[in-house]
């Protein structure tokens, strides 16, 4: 079985696995980290979305050998010392959730999504952004609505290039 | 959701690819970005024996300028193509239908190569390159020879690619001025494969079409050109009732799926429609 | 994120719930994993109609990591009954009884044949792929009119039919009024087969314990304890309080997950049987077989009306697809709907039949809205034709003939005692807030200068019932079980609050809103009240969530539990006060002497004092708590108006919302924030149901549709913002005014969705366009107008 590296969240995991493995599965069952969500087998509803090197990717549709050497975040690695990514605050603010299944696929889609637009979000611009992300629960409404405010904290905070 | 287990080499360049293919024969698969292969695999329609992974070989992934020319690196990404400031200037084109595959999360680990060797007729960057008449830079035992696009996509999800053969790079034209471009990705929701593509170029001169490509995406097995679209527009005036009376060919020479999406007889005729919208908004852009 | 605050009622509070999600640290079934854990693996039917000649796990059972293999004749001796099926319509109902694995015939595609129980999730899976299963096919039917046919073919030989009921209702003379009115609309409406979705899967883990014969199930359940009671006995056939059900985290159900499932029987079996926790966890594709499916209905509704468009009488006949089997509550989904043909309008008679027909398909069974948005979807459609033909305005068709408004229960056309409302004042501001006089001219030029893209407003003036429900009346109905609920209430010593509640919340916010119920009535900050639930040991009773009922049911019973708690708190404070409990005032969480308020008692006092009980009054029991089970008198009838503006590409069809306007009463409201919520993402799944989700089979019963690229759920691009304004009309029904959220926009939604679509092309002589409308259909519709030769009316 090859022998991985993989950094997650900022900690370096090393472990042998079965080529076949996911990502998915390797951050689910080999490290533990169940807060990333599986929803589909088409790599259609997102809820498996983590950032690979600070980009978001579906962690169903890449082999855990495909990570190695690679930077991972999860939804458990994004609040830092104690502190909720603006993004968290805001879904919690503008009740981006319900049942909670899509929300960190969602919420790291989203912090992809603000990071690659300095210039800034149109509501369009984050319903088209969030296209590779499915809920069932709350129509995209309150989700818009915090992607948008998450935004504007995150723009505000950014330190000027 | 899982795949079959399979043997995975991962190679460490172009030619190492090309010997691990020839060591393990038929039944390996090279793995790129995985968005075309993984999907499959997972529902277990597809079922390499081997894997070889090409997927860090970092100097695959550029967007180069190549005189009269753009050249792309196989495994460059489609976010990044999307976004590339040459492609932007040189052949927009690409950059825009890039932006259209798939979601944002498939565009950062999608490459243009996995995507062209995958052949999908439903697939956008295949009849992009057929519409540019691109060049398909391919390396294999016996060394480096360029495909037309014309003659890469054989059937669906099959190529002139040999069994040893990679994919390494693509090159596009550069648009002449007064060149006016679309992709016009035809589908209910954003992240679905068009129903009905169509990727137009139109230049212009003197008033006058010089010349108009138009590529057709999911109207047969393989992406297709509208030739009989192209010879109606061939040297007329850009009047609305010419780039109209030239879509009504539309649908000539192609053979639509029926699927649960729509008919055959449905995507002939709005891919009338269509066609006529996208001369209009490449028109528009020429000037 | 302390929030202080007079009233809890009815403010914006956010979600208690909220940080586990946002952090990653909520566990659902998948996330949990027990030492000595095994993965069952199901092997289903790829054909829709076929006899199984034989089953081979040799083959399977020879492959390291694999512990077990059975088919479904091996697995025979572990049921004590088939799963259960709770609502028998009819006396003489057709029940086919429907093992967990089948045993000698399949019926729909994804009937499970055999199982194998192995050592991981990949193993498991390889396993399935090397049983081996001889068939014998058999033609298969999947469309309710084709199997009503002589000489389709029977799902169940021994029943000499596909048509497992006909249930009617009757009040009035319908032939007399149909026989005398000037005006009759007869509408035919195919509601489509619908794959719920629930982003989370299905999921089963259960643990055996083979010393004391107790199983523990988790499972992604909405219904825990209708499981516990249905599956001890019935199936495995073990006492009740030997089986433990708890639904951890459950990712969405929508319906999906009021299921007494064919997984959660087997992993309990198995665990029983190889004394090892065994866990299953569907796939996507394998949900989209395996998980019950919804709507599938042929309705028929004709309307009586007089030339001015008063109806005065309703006639509904549908065919319901209740696919293979008949599950928990299949029979009785149109039953939810069969009262509300006639919306919220009047008239004097109402007929309305169903029967429910058997297939080669996937079973249905509840999905939002169950039965309600079938009923909204056929009138509201047919009063739209009524108005087109009697020349109206379709506003104006509504106004004459919605009920007055009111207060007090009112009987409508159906039956059913209406609780309290105002139809024409929803109506009205629905229509102020979309603009739609503003909206009617900017259709009007589209029209005239022949734009590419037309206009088309629908409206959807609809009302549900909900509040499942009146136990009295369900078993009027025939249902198996009663529709009360309960909560009990304890205040701890140190003042803090424990609820437990029998309803079980999948993403409704119970911990927040019960918990603002709670926070006011005993007077502690929202963050002291805990809730409880989903678990069958600490929360014994409960009717769980479904229907809408869990605000109007569940949290009146907390609501009276906090009530009984306060007297008792009451007799404390009189007595350590020494006064008389009449002279004592309640306000805030404070008992004080009425004339000398710094004589008081907060309840966490009294709490302390009834916990160390020095001090009680003569013969009072120490502690301070109560529990409360209430059943409610009537249902609750939620109603609105839903606006719908869309845009049509005339020429290929392709239909966008651009505007939605959901105007709801839904009584009472708690926390508006989490009203909204239900409202938008129920809009949204009913915008979905009409213009993006099929479940389409073809001849053989293959379902064409098979995974999320090919059934097509909207993603945020797909749909718009959605205005929502609202009435707030207490309902009659309980105490706390409240009706319920959970199901209202998919209710609306679909009808006022088509609407719109006919609307914008009715000027070229559409008056109809399946559902859903995708860019096709849409455009064929337009295609025969013209050939028919169209042209308006």
């Amino acid at each position: 079985m090859p022998r991985i590296s993989v950094t997650v969240n900022g900690t370096r995991h090393e472990a042998d696995v079965e080529p076949r493995l996911l990502l998915v599965y390797f951050l689910r069952e080999v490290l533990g980290l169940t807060g990333t969500n599986v929803g589909c087998d088409t790599s259609t509803c997102g809820a498996c979305t983590v950032l690979l090197d600070g980009k978001s990717v579906k962690s169903c549709t890449m082999l855990a050998v495909q990570a190695d050497g690679r930077e991972v975040t999860t939804i458990e690695g994004l609040a830092r010392d104690g502190e909720l990514h603006p993004l968290q605050r805001a879904f919690h603010e503008h009740h981006a959730l319900q049942c909670g299944y899509c929300t960190p696929g969602m919420i790291l889609a989203a912090d992809s999504l603000i990071r690659e637009h300095p210039e800034g979000l149109t509501p369009e611009a984050v319903r088209m952004g969030l296209e590779g992300n499915l809920c069932r629960c709350t129509g995209y409404q309150n989700i818009v609505k915090a992607v948008l405010a998450a935004a504007e904290e995150m723009r505000a905070a950014a330190p000027r290039a | 959701m899982i795949p079959a287990a399979f043997e995975y080499e991962r190679a460490e360049s172009v030619e190492h690819a090309i010997e691990l293919l020839g060591r393990h024969g038929e039944d390996a698969k090279l793995l790129a970005g995985g968005h075309s292969l993984l999907p499959l695999m997972k529902l277990r329609l597809a079922r390499p024996s081997v894997l070889v992974d090409i997927d860090r070989l970092a100097d695959l992934e550029y967007v180069r300028d190549a005189g009269d020319r753009i050249e792309i690196g196989a495994l460059t990404r489609m976010a990044d193509l999307a976004t590339n400031p040459l492609l932007r200037e040189h052949n927009p084109l690409v950059a825009d239908a890039a932006g259209k595959v798939g979601d944002p999360q498939v565009r950062h680990r999608a490459t243009i190569g996995g995507a062209l060797a995958h052949a999908d007729p439903a697939g956008d960057p295949p009849t992009v390159a057929l519409t540019l008449d691109a060049e398909l830079v391919v390396r294999g035992p016996d060394g480096e020879r360029t495909i037309p696009a014309a003659e890469f996509f054989r059937g669906p999800f099959e190529t002139a690619l040999g069994p040893q053969e990679v994919l390494t790079a693509v090159r596009v034209p550069k648009f002449a001025p007064a060149t006016g471009w679309t992709y016009l990705k035809f589908h209910r929701r954003a992240i679905d494969w068009a129903i009905v593509g169509v990727a137009a170029v139109v230049e212009r001169g003197d008033g006058a079409i010089r010349r108009a490509r138009v590529g057709l995406t999911n109207m047969a097995l393989t992406p297709v050109r509208a030739q009989a679209v192209e010879d109606a527009l061939a040297g007329v005036e850009a009047s609305p009732e010419a780039l109209a009376r030239a879509a009504e060919h539309a649908p000539e020479g192609t053979n639509p799926p029926s699927d649960t999406n729509a008919s055959a007889e449905y995507r002939r005729e709005v891919s009338k429609v269509l066609v006529r919208r996208a001369l209009e908004e490449a028109l528009a852009r020429s000037t | 994120m302390a929030q202080v605050m007079e009233r809890y009622v009815g403010a914006e509070v956010r979600r208690k719930e909220d940080p586990e999600f946002l952090t990653g640290q909520a566990r659902y079934v998948d996330d949990m994993t027990l030492p000595g854990m095994v993965w069952l693996g199901v092997v289903r039917s790829p054909f829709a109609h076929a006899r199984i000649r034989s089953v081979d796990v040799s083959r399977a059972l020879a492959m390291p990591g694999v512990l077990a293999a059975f088919s479904g004749q091996d697995l025979a001796g572990e049921w004590a009954g088939p799963l259960p099926m709770a609502w028998p319509v009819t006396e003489d109902i057709k029940n086919p009884p429907m093992w967990p694995v089948a045993k000698d015939k399949v019926r729909y595609q994804g009937e499970p044949v055999a199982v194998v129980v192995a050592q991981s999730r990949s193993l498991a899976k390889d396993a399935v792929e090397a049983v081996s299963v001889d068939y014998e096919q058999l033609p298969a039917v999947t469309d309710v009119e084709a199997a009503l046919r002589e000489g389709a073919p029977l799902v169940h030989e021994e029943f000499g039919t596909n048509a497992s009921y006909t249930w009617t209702l009757t009040n009035g003379d319908v032939d007399k009024v149909f026989a005398e009115a000037p005006v009759v609309v007869k509408g035919r409406y195919y509601l489509p087969r619908l794959i719920p979705n629930a982003i989370e899967p299905r999921g089963a883990l259960a643990q055996a314990n083979p010393a004391t014969g107790d199983i523990t199930l988790w499972s992604s359940t909405q219904i825990p304890h209708i499981t516990k009671v249905t599956m001890a006995g019935f199936v495995l056939g073990i006492p009740e309080h030997k089986l433990r059900v708890i639904a951890p985290r459950v990712g969405g159900g929508f319906g999906s997950k009021i299921r007494v499932s064919n997984e959660e029987a087997l992993c309990c079996a198995l665990s029983r049987k190889l004394g090892r926790p065994v866990k299953w966890v569907e796939e996507r594709s394998e949900n989209y077989l395996a998980t019950h499916h919804g709507r599938d209905v042929l309705q028929e509704i004709e309307l009586a009306a007089d030339e001015e468009g008063r109806i005065r009488g309703y006639r509904v006949r549908l065919l319901a697809n209740m696919g293979a089997y008949l599950l928990l509550v299949t029979p009785g989904v149109p039953l939810l709907g069969a009262f509300l043909y006639c919306g919220p309008y009047g008239g004097e008679a109402y007929h309305f039949e169903c029967t429910g027909v058997f297939t080669n398909t996937t079973p249905t069974d509840a999905y939002r809205g169950a039965g309600r948005p079938e009923a909204t979807y056929a009138i509201e459609r047919a009063v739209d034709a009524l108005a087109r033909r009697v020349g109206k305005d379709p506003a104006e068709v509504r106004r004459l003939n919605f009920l007055p408004p009111f207060t007090e229960p009112t009987k409508s056309p159906g039956g059913l005692e209406f609780d309290a409302g105002d139809y024409g004042a929803a109506l009205d501001k629905a229509l102020e807030l979309v603009g739609y006089e503003q909206l009617r001219k900017e259709q009007q030029e589209r029209r005239q200068r022949g734009d590419p893209k037309q206009l088309g407003i629908g409206l959807s003036t609809y009302i549900e019932m909900c509040g499942l429900a009146p136990s009295r009346i369900l078993g009027s109905l025939r249902y198996g079980a009663g529709g009360w609920d309960a909560a009990s209430v304890r205040v701890l010593p140190t003042g803090k609050v424990e609820v437990a509640i029998g309803t079980t919340p999948h993403g409704q916010g119970h911990e927040t809103t019960f918990a603002q119920i709670v926070a006011d009535d005993l007077g502690v900050p929202v963050e002291d009240v805990d809730i409880i639930f989903g678990d069958t040991d600490l929360v014994p009773r409960g009717m769980d969530t479904y229907g809408s009922r869990s605000l109007s049911v569940g949290g009146v019973a907390v609501h009276r539990a906090c009530q009984k708690v306060v007297e008792k708190a009451r007799r404390i404070a009189a007595h350590e006060l020494e006064v008389a409990e009449e002279d004592l005032e309640y306000e805030g969480g404070r008992f004080f002497v009425r004339g000398a308020p710094d004589r008081a008692r907060t309840v966490a006092q009294l709490a302390l004092s009834a916990w160390t009980a020095h001090n009680l009054p003569e013969g009072m029991e120490p502690g301070l708590d109560a529990l409360a089970i209430y059943d409610p008198g009537n249902f609750v009838f939620p109603y609105g108006a839903h606006v719908c503006v869309a845009e049509v590409d005339t020429e290929t069809g392709d239909t966008r919302v651009v505007q939605y306007v959901a105007v709801d009463d839904v009584g009472r409201i708690i926390n508006p924030l989490i009203v909204d919520g239900q409202v938008a993402g129920g809009v949204v799944q009913g915008i979905a149901e009409a213009l993006y989700e099929e479940a389409v089979y073809d001849e053989n019963g293959q379902l064409l549709t098979a995974n999320m690229t090919s059934y097509g759920i909207p993603a945020a691009p797909e749909v718009p913002a959605i205005t929502i304004g609202r009435l707030s009309i207490p309902s009659s029904t309980n105490e706390l005014g409240v009706k319920g959220v959970g199901e209202t926009g998919t209710i609306a939604a679909p009808a006022a969705v088509i609407n719109a679509v006919v609307d914008a092309l009715s000027h070229l002589g559409v008056t109809d366009v399946e559902r859903p409308a995708t860019p096709e259909r849409v455009w064929r519709a337009i295609q025969e107008a013209k050939t028919k030769g169209g042209g308006g009316r």
